[in-house]
This record gives C-alpha cells, structure tokens and sequence, in this order.
C-alpha cells in the first residue's frame, strides 16, 4: 500500500486545495527606504489592528527604475517592524525578484487578467493620483473567479442596494448600508455592521475576531448573521424577531438577538 | 450614435426574446430606425419570434468574423421598413463574440440607427456579458416569482460592475423593470408575488407589467411580435411599455384584475 500513488481516504493526512486570498499589496512607487518608512508609520498609525499581523505583498511594477535594488532586507525589516508580515512580490525584474527570493519571499504572478487599457497614460495618472501607498488603492482587488469583493478602509457608507452576488468589505472598520440587503448578498466588517434597510442576505460583522463588534438593523430577514466567528442561520433567528428592529452581539461566546 | 438597450433577466424563459422582438417593432412603428440583435449564440430564437427564419443568409458571428458585411447579415423586417434583424448563429458558440467584434459591429449599427436592442441570452456567462457590456439602457426583465428576482438582482449588480460605463466609470446604464406573465388573479389568491413585492427588493423604475396571455404563445408561433396583436392585453402593455421608455407618461393597466361579472363567471369569459 505503501507504494500505491493514490492513498485510501482514510489514510491522508491531509487535502490539497487550491483557494483566493485577499491581501494588501503595498506598490512602491519610489525607492527611498526612509520616506517608505515615514509614510508607512503614519499609515499603520491610523488603522494599526487592520495592520497587525497583515500578510501583505510588495508590488514592485510601478518602479521605474527597473533594475534599482530594492533592499528587501530593510524592506522587510521595516513591514515586520510595524507588525506586517511581508509574503510575497509581484512584478519587477529578474534581478530583482532573484533579490526577493534571497530574502525568503514568493514570487507572485499576475493576478490581473491582461487589461490593454490599463497600459500607457492611465496606468500613469493612477500613480499621479496615489502618491502614497494608500491602503484603499493598495488593497488588491481579487481577480478570482469568485464573486468580486468591494475592499473599503476604515468606515464605509453603502448608499445603493446591495444586491445578490455583491460582497462589501470593510477593513479594519465600520460598515454602514442605508439601503436594502438583498438575499445572496454578503456584508463584512472588521468593526461593527449597521443597516438602515432590509437586511435580507449574509452579514459577518468582527471578522478578523473582533468580540466586541456588532450587529445593528432596522428590519431582520437575514440569511446569515455572525460576530466573531459565531453565527445564526436564518432557520435558527427566532421567528418573532424576523422584521424588527435588532441588535446581535457576542455575550460570553453565545450569540445574541435583542430587540432594539 | 444609437441609443443600445440590452434586454436581459439572468433566469431563462420569462420572456427576453418576447420582450426584444416587441420593444424593437414598437420603437420602429414610431419612427425610429432600429436593430434587434439576437445574443444567443447556439441557441438562436429571435429570428423565429420575428418571423424572418426561412431569410437567414449571413449571421452576428459571420459579420465579427468579417466573412460578411453588415448589410449581407441584416434582415429587413417585412412589417416595418424601421426594423432590422441581426440574427444569431447557430452553429458556433458563445466564445465567437468577442468584445472588439461585438463593439465594432455595435459601432458600426449605430450610425444608421436610432436603437439597437441586444437580446441577451439567459445566464450571467460569457454571452450574457457581451450583450450587456456596450449597453445605454438595461430591460429586466422579471417573473413574479422568487427565483426570477433574485437572478434579475444579481444581473443588476452584474450590469453595475461589468459593463463599459462602469468600468469607464461613465453615467450608469439605466436600469428598467419589466414584470412579465402577471397574473393579478394569481396575485390576489397570494400565488404570485405582486408588483410592490417585487419592488421592494429590486427598487427599479417599473417600465411596464406584462400580463400573462395565450396571445403571448400565439403570435411566438406565428412568427408576429406580440406588439402587433392590438387586441391583446400583452401587445396593448407592451405599446405602453414602449411609450414610457420614450418618455410618455401611461398609466399602469392589467395590474388589477377586472372583478368578474356574475355572466362571464358562469361562462368562463
């Protein structure tokens, strides 16, 4: 059995799977290792739980110098100095993916699908407008086949429905939707999620663990509600608290509905 | 340019080809010179509901091809000098559209045409996209019934994400509501959803209710858009549909169901 290439179920230890992740990715539009750091300082500061212990890659295809180095020792000292964890690279050149390489870090494809009209001047006025690695621009948009997710930083306002199949996400953040949550639609939050219309799809409020984070809405039909990793399916939200006005909170690990 | 209005719905057989064949032979019959374009590639329908199937020479997939131009592909419909018809292939499948062949033959349209109307196919795939892609207006059309609007909703967050206005981030497409095969009775006895039910989570600009009719059938097998029945209920709700969609302001009819009178209860009318 030993010899066999196809191990029996039982016997595996585990499953290889392929899957998406969405990571920021902080593009360097500029070489200075100490503006680097001052502006990546500033940025942390703002959101520094969105940051803490955040893989993140390091685009390196809007360098116009294409064979500067890097420094990727500093770099990465520098990313883990502010809690990040650097994982990977995109784009650059072959010296300096080598470079990349040397310091134990991936080399990642590219993710986008070819898109002609990203080339050439807009690709330009796009660096003209995000002189800083900004975590809104810089937070990669996933090209997966899975439904697209819209990546906000810090509070977020939905104005328009959000509708089946649409995913919002806001890091490291609150979500506020003063619209309707239509069914298969999917609202995230690092903070706490409010709904001023309908609530009829999937809302996952605390989602890297935030306890402390909750759940408000105007009229409950949700499909799926979850703080923190704990959730109620609509099957198991009591029927008397369908179409009211709730809040779902974490009390000691269980899961509460409460009438406003 | 043209005006480019896709009619598109996500979930299959509630009456996109219906719709396309009858909103291109009114905007026609009004004066206004129009192309309906059949989108479903391998599954080729529209040319049956217009009645032009025995002229098919050349097809969309032949002109994106450049193995025929324009005006060898066009059919001219034989009720309405306004109208032409650019039938799809049968042959090929949905992979032959491409987005530069679809723009241009788009492109090309629109200078000799006020409207062109893209009859998308069902689903949300490759076919589905190319239809909605270069589109101005958005027809969703809807069944009242739950798995039909929750497709339409996905659509809609399809044609807000994927389309050329938005990724050029120009004026959205304007999105419109069709309610198709409405049964008020149905409604009444809470076997339907109604109007308002269907408002309340897709929260469009209602372009028209279309009720459900055998007239519908009828002139499908006859090969005559319902629109041109001016007897039937169905092709007097799309003549209005077509006239708000031009701006008229029409009252809402066949929302409500005539309360039968003792006589035409007992004989069935």
């Amino acid at each position: 059995m030993a010899a066999s290439p196809v191990p029996s179920k039982s016997a595996s230890a585990f499953e290889l799977k392929a899957d998406a992740f969405t990571l920021p990715v902080i593009r360097l539009l500029a070489l200075d290792m100490d503006s680097i750091a001052v502006e990546l300082e500033a940025k942390v500061a703002q959101a520094p739980a969105f940051f803490m212990h955040t893989p993140v890659v390091v685009d390196l295809s809007a360098l116009s110098e294409a064979d500067a180095d890097v420094g990727f020792p500093q770099l990465v000292g520098l990313l883990r100095g502010l809690g990040m964890i650097p994982v990977g690279v995109r784009g650059g050149s072959l010296a300096q993916q080598e470079a990349a390489k040397a310091m134990e870090l991936a080399i990642l494809g590219d993710t986008f699908k070819p898109r002609r009209r990203e080339d050439g001047p807009q690709l330009a006025a796009e660096h003209a407008a995000v002189p800083a690695p900004d975590p809104v621009g810089a937070v990669a948009t996933p090209e997966s086949p899975a439904a697209p997710v819209g990546i906000e930083t810090g509070p977020t306002l939905i104005t328009r429905p959000v509708r089946s199949g649409q995913r919002v996400y806001a890091a490291g953040g609150d979500l506020t939707v003063v619209a309707a949550v239509n069914p298969g639609a999917e609202l995230m939050a690092d903070g706490n999620i409010h709904i001023y219309g309908a609530l009829r799809g999937r809302v996952i409020a605390g989602l890297k663990g935030d306890t402390s984070a909750r759940i408000f809405c105007h009229d409950l039909q949700a499909e799926l509600v979850s703080v923190a990793g704990h959730y109620r399916v609509s099957e198991s939200i009591p029927p008397e608290l369908k179409g009211q006005r709730v809040q779902v909170y974490l009390d000691h690990e269980v899961l509460r509905i409460e009438p406003l | 340019m043209a005006r480019i209005i896709v009619i598109t719905s996500g979930k299959g057989g509630v009456g996109k080809t219906t719709t396309a064949a009858a909103m291109a032979m009114g905007l026609a019959q009004r004066g206004h010179r129009t192309v309906v374009i059949d989108f479903d590639v391998g599954l080729r329908n529209l040319d049956l509901i217009m009645g032009c199937e025995r002229r098919v020479v050349y097809d969309f997939v032949n002109v994106i091809n450049g193995e025929a131009n324009l005006n060898q592909a066009l059919i001219r419909d034989k009720r309405c000098d306004n109208l032409y018809v650019l039938p799809a292939s049968q042959t090929r499948d949905k992979e032959a559209l491409t987005k530069e062949g679809v723009g241009k033959v788009l492109e090309d349209l629109g200078q000799g045409h006020d409207y062109i109307v893209c009859d998308s196919p069902a689903g949300i795939e490759h076919g589905a996209t190319m239809a909605m892609y270069y589109a101005d207006d958005a027809v969703v059309v809807t069944n009242p019934e739950v798995s039909s609007v929750r497709d339409s909703d996905r659509m809609l967050g399809i044609l807000s994400s994927k389309s050329r206005r938005a990724e050029t981030s120009a004026e959205p497409i304007r999105e419109h509501l069709l309610l198709t095969r409405y049964s008020s009775a149905r409604v009444e006895r809470g076997e339907m959803l109604s109007v308002d039910d269907v408002q309340e989570i897709l929260s469009l600009n209602l372009l028209g209710v279309i009720p459900e009719s055998q007239a519908v059938l009828n002139a499908s097998n006859a090969g005559v858009p319902v629109i041109l029945d001016h007897e039937s209920e169905a092709g007097q709700a799309y003549s209005d549909m077509v006239a708000r969609y031009l701006g008229d302001d029409v009252p809402m009819r066949f929302i409500n169901s005539a309360k039968k009178g003792f006589f035409s209860r007992i004989f069935g009318g």
